[in-house]
């Protein structure tokens, strides 16, 4: 961790983000590459369904949906993963059996992450064992906001220790931790600590992925990148339902990181109705006319 | 005091409760007959449309579970605020190319029918609805409901009167409408919807724009989230774009030719019914 002391004492210029995100945002994205960047989309969404009333029924549908987007356009690409609740991890596993779709689970705690690390690490166990191919953690906000970073960091090494070859993606909730230079601190804190990813929120707070938020994470990316050589991904989550917002990102990723994280190894969205917002507009471009959600899947 | 600057209204267009201006950001320089004035209209845009059929479908759940009774109340409320807002319209009419005369008769007109329609509010469900004969131990009832979200395109030849046909029979029985104004009459349907705005008719239910009809009647008929179009005009190429759109997705056209809207018989209960859904209920008696 010392070797990247210098990051960590680097602030953010909170005028000089929002500035930056309205330019990025001010982008027209049109036709062709309207159409390229709604395709990239799609096979970087986590399809997410993270509800305590989730059902098996409701994953499977889910999953479903993820290997059968829109059957009226059969290049569209799949999605990138699937992320649900420890407890449903077989189940989506069975059901994307042979779909090359990954399946996501939420581990420690989620989403308050409020549990003794014995218990945390037990859950990642467990969950790996059932066979998922990523985990979605939650970093302890709580010992994070006191200024406990080592105890963070030592906690996330641990879980990746337990992931072994499995994708970590570390959550930092964002919403919860109040100031950007916090936001930065905390993505530093997860990349030096072994996460794959950083992802901005579980989809629980408000508020969830910001731009402003998403942009301090990407250059903390970024900055990691060149110092390090080592690529770490990104997932903004919670609170991306439009497809305009989402190619507004990916221009943000482009501008932040080039070309090379325009890609679901490297960029996911975590979403539940998305997907639908994408597919709408895929088929706006084709058709040349306004859809309606009647003709697209619930969930 | 000294003789101040004129100011002057800027007409822009009544989406979702608020008066944006199009966000294309093009402008149609009207003028009227007599060369007096010159106004800037917003020449809308399908994505101006597209916006308002967002609000309008958003509005449209909460609308048509209003009672009845209620939407009535709404309906004479626009009639109360027209008529306090009568000598605005007069200049605006005169200003359109009405005489005088024909302005106070179009006013007195368009009030009428408001007035007419919220009294139909609450009635029109009851005569139009009805026990069906089974030969099966069911009780068989056949009722309306509102069809959703409507488009219309405005008559062009009558402004004020004509936005009030269209619209009073649409909102009346818990649809909700997106309108395009007469493209030569653009002013007072704006005004409209400033008395719209202020007779608490939830923001979305009406939404008003202004524009070419050419280059929107393609999209308010393609619409895939428009359950009816309405049309006033007499364009034999305009009604067979309307019509073959509709089948898109089966959305309803309703086809007004060349009617003169002051003509008595352009109100009833019969235009209510033309956004209208039937809808029959099946229930066991006897168990």
């Amino acid at each position: 961790m010392l070797a990247n002391k210098s990051m960590f004492s680097q602030t953010v210029d909170q005028v000089n983000v929002q500035e930056r995100v309205a330019r990025l945002f001010s982008r027209s994205i049109k036709k062709e590459s309207k159409v390229a960047a709604l395709n990239n989309i799609l096979s970087m969404i986590d399809l997410t369904t993270l509800e305590g009333k989730d059902s098996p029924g409701k994953v499977r549908q889910l999953c479903y949906k993820a290997a059968h987007l829109h059957n009226q356009f059969p290049d569209l690409p799949k999605v990138a993963a699937v992320c649900v609740f420890p407890p449903m991890v077989p189940v989506a596993k069975k059901a994307l059996r042979r779909t090359g779709i990954k399946v996501a689970s939420v581990a420690t705690a989620f989403p308050s992450g409020m549990s003794t690390l014995a218990a945390k690490l037990e859950e990642v166990k467990a969950v790996v064992g059932a066979g998922a191919d990523e985990v979605d953690m939650v970093i302890s906000r709580g010992a994070f906001l006191r200024g406990e970073y080592d105890r963070v960091g030592e906690e996330i090494a641990k879980v990746k220790e337990t992931c072994c070859e499995v994708h970590l993606k570390v959550i930092l909730e964002t919403g919860e931790l109040v100031t950007l230079d916090n936001v930065r601190i905390a993505s530093i804190l997860a990349m030096n600590s072994g996460a794959d990813f950083i992802k901005t929120s579980t989809g629980k707070v408000f508020p969830a992925a910001t731009p402003p938020v998403v942009l301090i994470m990407l250059e903390a990316i970024r900055d990691f990148y060149l110092q390090t050589g080592k690529k770490i991904g990104m997932k903004p989550a919670g609170g991306i339902s439009k497809a305009k917002l989402a190619v507004q990102y990916l221009v943000m990723v482009r501008e932040t990181l080039g070309q090379d994280w325009l890609c679901s190894e490297l960029f996911r969205f975590g979403a539940s109705s998305l997907a639908n917002d994408v597919l709408m507009q895929i088929t706006k471009q084709f058709t040349g006319v306004y859809q309606s959600t009647n003709y697209f899947s619930l969930d | 005091m000294g003789k101040r600057i004129n100011v002057q209204k800027t007409y822009k267009l009544y989406i979702d409760g608020k008066f944006p201006r199009t966000e294309s950001g093009r402008y149609i320089k009207w003028q009227d007959p007599k060369e007096t004035t010159l106004v800037n209209v917003c020449r809308g845009s399908r994505k101006d449309f597209r916006n308002a059929v967002v609000a309008a479908r958003k509005a449209a759940s909460g609308w048509s579970c209003r009672t009845a009774y209620n939407r009535g109340q709404i309906l004479y409320r626009i009639g109360e605020i027209l008529e306090g807002r009568r000598e605005q319209f007069m200049t605006e009419l005169t200003l359109q190319g009405s005489t005088k005369k024909q302005a106070e008769k179009e006013i007195d007109q368009a009030i009428e029918r408001l007035i007419y329609y919220a009294g139909w509010a609450d009635k029109y469900v009851q005569v139009f609805s009805r026990v069906n004969p089974v030969a099966m131990p069911y009780f068989n009832f056949s009722f309306l409901e509102s069809v959703g979200v409507v488009a219309a395109i405005a008559p062009d030849d009558i402004s004020l009167l004509g936005s009030v046909s269209v619209l009073a029979p649409i909102i009346v029985g818990g649809n909700t409408a997106i309108m395009l104004a007469s493209e030569s009459r653009p002013l007072c349907a704006i005004t409209f919807a400033e008395v719209i705005h202020t007779s608490d008719v939830p923001a979305g239910v009406v939404n008003i724009l202004t524009g070419q009809r050419s280059e929107l009647l393609d999209h308010f008929s393609s619409h895939m989230d428009v359950n009816a179009v309405v049309y006033c005009g007499n364009d034999p190429e305009e009604i067979e774009l309307v019509q073959s759109n509709s089948a898109l997705n089966v959305k309803r056209p309703v086809i007004y030719r060349g009617q003169n809207w002051s003509d008595k018989k352009m109100q009833g209960p019969y235009h209510i019914l033309e956004t209208q859904e039937t809808k029959t209920t099946w229930h066991p008696v006897g168990v």
